[in-house]
């Protein structure tokens, strides 16, 4: 698909008219808005599109859902702030006629379209935003996430450090919701898994704009016996760099949100870093999940590339939604998001269950260690982390949703 | 805390120093002389590294020396500064002669297209540079280890600085350079081959920019972001060193590296608004930057950029007009997306159009409205989501924050004149997104604040756009109102001649802090429409894009009339939702459509509207 | 009571003394004129006492008022009209438009959000821009007045304000000859009239010796001379130093002119 894709409004002259459509005719495909920042975070969306498109037409070929009607996703560039992507959302509903909405990336956004969904009553499927807040504090009855989300890929790395005499912990994190909830979790859940382990240093440059050098002496200075990095993307290229040369990373655990998903471990090349304990996705080293070869299988033949976390996230995503349909049989929203309750799902990554009580996905990831191979990152000592075992406790989720 | 390490702190603050002072000594240089305030000066930044991570690598392969290397930076930089003459070449020359603000859009719509051309050649994979061989390593100093490229770093800010200094003063090119600083005009008198002057500065200005790109490579991977990510830095640096002034930003720069490289050990959080800070202490303290000058044009007599003639409505204008409101009006009975996309044209125009009571109007050009927009939106968020009041009552209350930190900021804002009150106003305006970013407590941080929605009997999609329609069109008529009143007209007044006003008895400054208020009281009234139409507030609001578009709406309308600017929020508003759906890479056609205007409506589109009126005339 | 007087007005600007103990006095209907080399100080003296310096010593009173040291706007409102060596006018407005608004000033309406301010003191204005000679060109853009009718309207406006004095600084700087006898005509002719005090600074001697009643000469920051054009005419320290040969001869020819 091109990425200049025209939309029935590039046809222009009917943009203001009403789009009278026999919308509920049998065989008319099921429409489904998908919004996300395809143009500011092209790293990650357009593999994401990709898969989603990838899995769309299996669906479709494998004779479609609800008994025989195709499904198609409408893809909307979120423009990356709340303001334009509730404007799209809007125009997903209203002029694309779509049943529901899934997607964004950014967390802001994904709060207000899930705010908005909530206000129209229609089901929004959150696929990145890794926000709390999202199925926490600010969740509600229409919005749904299926990516672990902060605090469970926060806890599956304090997990695989339980125990270990690394005692000072030094934490370093983008000036953001993503970084400061990330390191909030980080200090809640470090005294149970290392008694006695104390945060000595925190530092949170803004996003996208670190000072590597600055940043890397003020921690160097704390001497820490371990690290706890949120960084990501071009910050976390120059973070890395100027810590190898410095010496920051020698003789000290690290442990790093999303480093060794492909979206972050490609541009690091052979500035990996050897042993940091990251979350991430070695789709070259998946075993035990029969289906997942042959999206990877796939997706390289169709795209020429290699798969990345966002590819598969959007797999999983269309798989979920298929299912879904099917279930619920039906466009009504109110029956859909029932539907979606406790619904299971079997994905190239196994089971994943749309946990009802805060309306997160089971989906998991990977942990493992960072590791050189040639010129380019790995991950070595990988296992798959199920979602399932690191949600919120069901009275956290009650005490936080009540409000 | 040990010597040592202050030293090797104080060494990476150094080594920042010196890579900001290469890139915003091109940004204050190409001002200087041209006057241009060059969004896309960023741009050639980030061009510099991505030709750099192309270049360099493929020199490597022949020879890992670190000559092949120095020989790919510079490369990269001539390359970059090749790309500044066609900038200037194919665009600037063409708009030397229309109003500055104008010149400024068009570098904006620059910026806008190469985010795209880079996304298109260079795929959207952040890309990392190879190490310069032979300065791999980390250099230990008093028992720390510090990077021997970072060493090199800070030698080049310096070098730079010697090599700029021979050129301004030993060439014949560097002596116009110097004279065109100090009075664009003279230069002109003196039979200058002006557009020869002007490609060079632009060739030097971009080279500049590209060779801080491509220093950056052994340190950062090139991305896309990089353009927006250092333009605000620079231009903070120029500021403060003063607009024009060279050995003012090396000082500048210098005093942003070391701040920053101890602000962190004190306030971890500092870097987001440490340097706008700084910025507006500098500017309240001394208004024309640490080493800069204030502009020569003061006893000159120029025809004023902004509204001129502030007559009533012709009958042509008046059923422009109707016809507008009657669309307005008539929106519902077409689409629901439409009715959508209305009331935010609608809220958007409230806005710009309270912009152009500052710019067009005063002559006080804010590069930081959307502060004012975005705090009356806070202002009616809050109080509904935090203390639970209905809408109605939050709506006063958003001209009321937006109007309060409006006069708070103005305070100091109207001290100052020209580029330097606009950089203030964009320095307060950072400083306020920073507070709201930042105060999670009570703002919600940058996830900001959901469920602000309208009361049940406005919460219809058509019902609020009536809504939003009476207030928005009634704010614009009384605001219209204000600048034919006496009000307006002393506004006027004082922005034509400051002097002539003073000398009538009027005070300039008050009357500029007043209506810098009002300003900012109605942008916070279309700040609070604004959320009540989203459901949730965030910082985006009060952010420097918010402002950036703001500044283009108005701009697209015309500055020069008193509704162009409703009608260049439309037409704004209605290419973004055009283009956006319809592919990726919509800010590569919003960038175009921008310069396309600029280039064939310099006057925007009420000063196209006017020309063809007086053609058939 | 003396309408202006400037006791000891002394300013430095660095090292440099700018102005050194000027004092003078200036009578209501009297043409007062300030001349000297360039740079010996005529501009600070005169800015000393339009309010745009603070004298570093020295008092300026105005009717017995000291306003010493009072921003410019201050200083309007004392009933002190100003014009300036190039001429300052609101560019955007029309001719009239530019009388209006500091008729708008005078009355101290300029913060009234609601009428329509160019409805405002219309007949008023083009009673002043009659007396100015320009009621014909009310409606022009006053962008498009050949410069000499601009300081024309410069002075409409300097007049809107009911001054007790007028400031001009360099009055026919930039004009045709034939424009500055006329203009300096039109001053006199007002102040006579009116009584009001001109103090000015001049370079064209013509003008200064045809139509001031009395001068002062300025030289490096110090007064060298005062009185009437004849008397200054005829010092000895005055010829050597400034009027040299040029400058005689010019008083020479304003004298047979007025014989």
């Amino acid at each position: 698909m091109s990425r200049f894709a025209l939309s029935r409004r590039a046809l222009g002259a009917a943009a203001l008219l009403p789009l009278a459509r026999p919308a509920f005719a049998q065989n008319a495909p099921i429409r489904i808005g998908e919004l996300n920042s395809y143009s500011r975070m092209a790293a990650f969306a357009v593999p994401y599109r990709n898969a989603m498109q990838q899995a769309q037409d299996a669906v479709n070929a494998a004779g479609g859902v609800m008994g025989g009607r195709r499904i198609e996703f409408v893809f909307r560039d979120d423009g990356s702030t709340p303001g334009d992507a509730v404007r799209v959302a809007e125009e997903l509903l209203t002029r694309e006629n779509v049943a529901f909405l899934a997607g964004t990336f950014l967390s802001n956004v994904g709060l207000a379209v899930a705010d908005f969904a909530n206000q129209r009553k229609r089901l929004f499927l959150a696929t990145e935003p890794l926000t709390d807040a999202l199925t926490m504090a600010q969740g509600n009855r229409y919005t749904w996430r299926l990516r672990p989300s902060t605090f469970m890929q926060t806890r599956m790395l304090v997990e695989a450090i339980r125990g270990r005499n690394v005692r000072r912990w030094a934490i370093v994190a983008p000036n953001y919701e993503y970084g400061q909830s990330a390191a909030a979790n980080f200090k809640r859940l470090l005294p149970a898994a290392i008694p006695g382990a104390e945060i000595v240093a925190e530092q949170f440059p803004a996003l996208g704009r670190v000072d590597a050098g600055a940043t890397v002496g003020a921690l160097g200075q704390a001497r820490p016996d371990g690290i706890f990095n949120v960084l990501f993307g071009a910050d976390l290229t120059a973070f890395v760099r100027e810590g190898n040369t410095r010496g920051l990373f020698e003789r000290r655990t690290v442990v790093s949100l999303l480093t060794g998903e492909p979206e972050y471990m490609i541009p690091l090349g052979e500035e990996t870093p050897e042993g940091w304990i990251v979350t991430g996705y070695p789709w070259e080293q998946v075993t035990g999940m029969p289906t997942h070869q042959a999206f990877v299988d796939g997706y390289r033949a169709r795209f020429n590339d290699t798969p990345r976390k966002g590819s598969l996230l959007g797999y999983v995503t269309v798989q979920v939604i298929a299912n879904l349909l099917n279930k619920a049989n039906t466009l009504d929203n109110e029956a859909l998001v029932d539907a979606l309750r406790d619904l299971r799902t079997d994905t190239v990554v196994g089971p994943v269950t749309m946990r009802g009580i805060d309306q997160q996905g089971t989906m998991g990831t990977w942990v493992g260690e960072t590791t050189l191979r040639g010129r380019q990152g790995a991950m070595r000592n990988i296992r798959y982390a199920d979602g399932a075992d690191y949600m919120f406790s069901e009275e956290e989720v009650r005490a936080a949703r009540r409000t | 805390m040990q010597w040592d390490f202050l030293l090797v702190q104080s060494l990476s603050g150094l080594a920042s120093a010196s890579s900001l002072f290469v890139i915003a000594s091109g940004l204050t240089i190409v001002f200087g002389v041209t006057r241009i305030v060059n969004f896309a000066h960023g741009s050639f930044y980030m061009l510099g590294a991505y030709i750099a991570v192309t270049v360099v690598p493929w020199l490597l392969e022949i020879d890992r020396s670190p000559w092949l290397f120095f020989v790919g930076v510079l490369v990269s930089a001539l390359a970059v500064g090749a790309l500044g003459v066609l900038m200037e070449m194919l665009l600037l020359r063409r708009i030397y002669r229309v109003p500055e603000l104008f010149q400024l859009l068009a570098t904006f719509g620059v910026v806008l297209i190469v985010q795209d051309l880079v996304l298109l050649v260079w795929g959207p994979v952040d890309i990392p540079g190879p190490r310069a061989p032979g300065l791999r390593h980390g250099v230990v100093i008093l028992d720390q280890r510090f990077p021997a490229y970072e060493l090199f770093l800070i030698a080049v800010g310096p070098a730079v600085l010697g090599l700029l200094w021979l050129l301004m003063h030993r060439t014949r090119f560097g002596v116009l350079i110097r004279a065109a600083t100090q009075d664009r005009e003279m230069v002109g008198a003196l039979g200058v081959n002006q557009a020869m002057l002007f490609t060079g500065t632009l060739f030097l200005g971009a080279a500049l920019a590209g060779l801080g790109g491509a220093l950056q490579i052994p340190r950062v991977s090139a991305n896309s972001q990089m353009d927006l990510s250092i333009i605000t830095e620079a231009f903070v640096v120029t500021v403060i060193g003063g607009m024009g002034s060279v050995p003012g930003a090396f000082i500048a720069a210098l005093l942003i590296g070391q701040l920053q490289a101890f602000g962190v050990l004190i306030f971890p959080k500092i870097t987001l608004v440490l340097v706008f800070l700084l910025m507006a202490v500098v500017l309240v303290i001394k208004p024309w930057g640490l080493l800069g000058k204030p502009e020569a044009a003061a006893g000159r007599v120029v025809l004023p950029e902004g509204i001129l003639d502030p007559r009533p409505l012709d009958r042509a204008g008046k059923m422009l007009a109707a016809l507008g409101l009657a669309a307005v009006l008539a929106l519902p009975l077409l689409d629901a997306y439409a009715v959508k996309v209305g009331t935010e044209v609608l809220i958007l125009a409230l806005a710009a159009f309270s912009l152009n009571f500052l710019v067009g109007n005063g002559g006080i050009v804010s590069f930081g409205h959307a502060a004012y927009f975005g705090l009356g939106a806070y202002g009616a968020g809050l109080l509904v989501v935090k203390a639970g009041l209905p809408m109605e009552p939050a709506l006063l209350a958003a001209p009321i924050a937006g109007g309060a930190f409006a006069a708070l900021f103005g305070f100091f804002v109207v001290r100052l004149s020209g580029i330097y009150l606009a950089m203030l106003t964009l320095a307060f305006a950072q400083i306020a997104y920073a507070v709201v970013f930042q105060w999670v407590e009570v703002t919600g941080g940058d996830n900001g604040l959901v469920g602000v929605w309208p009361s049940r009997w406005a919460a219809s999609r058509e019902v609020y756009h009536y809504l939003v329609a009476a207030v928005t069109v009634a704010a614009i008529i009384l605001l219209r109102r204000v600048i034919h009143a006496p009000f307006g007209a002393t506004l006027r007044a004082a922005r034509d001649s400051a002097q002539r006003a003073d000398a009538i008895g009027v005070d300039v400054r008050t009357h500029r802090w007043l209506g810098f208020t009002l300003a900012g009281a109605a942008a916070g009234l279309a700040g609070g429409l604004y959320a009540f139409s989203k459901g949730s507030i965030d910082p985006t609001l009060l952010g420097i894009p918010m402002s950036v578009d703001f500044l283009s709406m108005l701009l697209l309308g015309g500055i020069q009339s008193v509704l162009g600017p409703v009608a260049g929020t439309a037409a704004f508003h209605a290419a973004k939702d055009f283009f956006m759906p319809l592919t990726d890479h919509w800010r590569l056609f919003l960038g175009l459509s921008i310069i396309a205007m600029v280039l064939v409506f310099p006057r925007g589109l009420a000063g196209a509207w006017d020309t063809l009126r007086r053609r058939r005339a | 009571m003396t309408l202006l007087s400037a006791e000891g007005l002394t300013k430095r600007f660095g090292g440099v003394l700018a102005a050194k103990d000027v004092s003078f006095g200036l009578e209501g209907g009297e043409m007062l004129a300030i001349i000297g080399p360039n740079g010996a100080g005529k501009s600070t003296t005169f800015n000393m006492v339009g309010g745009q310096l603070r004298p570093d010593a020295g008092r300026v009173t105005l009717a017995g008022q000291d306003i010493t040291g009072m921003p410019p706007r201050a200083v309007c409102r004392m009933g002190v009209g100003r014009t300036f060596q190039v001429a300052q006018t609101f560019l955007s407005f029309s001719v009239i438009g530019n009388v209006q608004m500091a008729l708008i000033a005078h009355h101290g309406q300029t913060r009234m959000l609601l009428p329509d301010a160019m409805a405002m003191h219309q007949d008023a204005a083009l009673a002043l821009l009659e007396r100015v000679g320009m009621a014909a060109q009310a409606d022009r853009p006053i962008g498009e007045l050949a410069y000499g009718d601009v300081k024309r309207v410069e002075l409409a406006i300097a007049l809107a304000a009911a001054p007790r004095l007028l400031l001009m600084d360099e009055p026919t700087a930039g004009m045709a000859p034939a424009e500055r006898s006329a203009l300096m005509a039109l001053v006199a002719g007002i102040a006579r009239a009116e009584r009001i005090g001109v103090l000015f600074t001049e370079h064209d001697m013509d003008a200064v010796f045809a139509h001031a009643d009395r001068i002062l000469v300025l030289v490096r920051g110090e007064i060298i001379a005062r009185g009437t054009p004849e008397e200054v005419r005829a010092d000895p320290e005055v010829q050597r130093v400034y009027l040299g040969h040029s400058g005689t001869r010019a008083a020479e020819r304003a004298r047979r002119a007025h014989g």
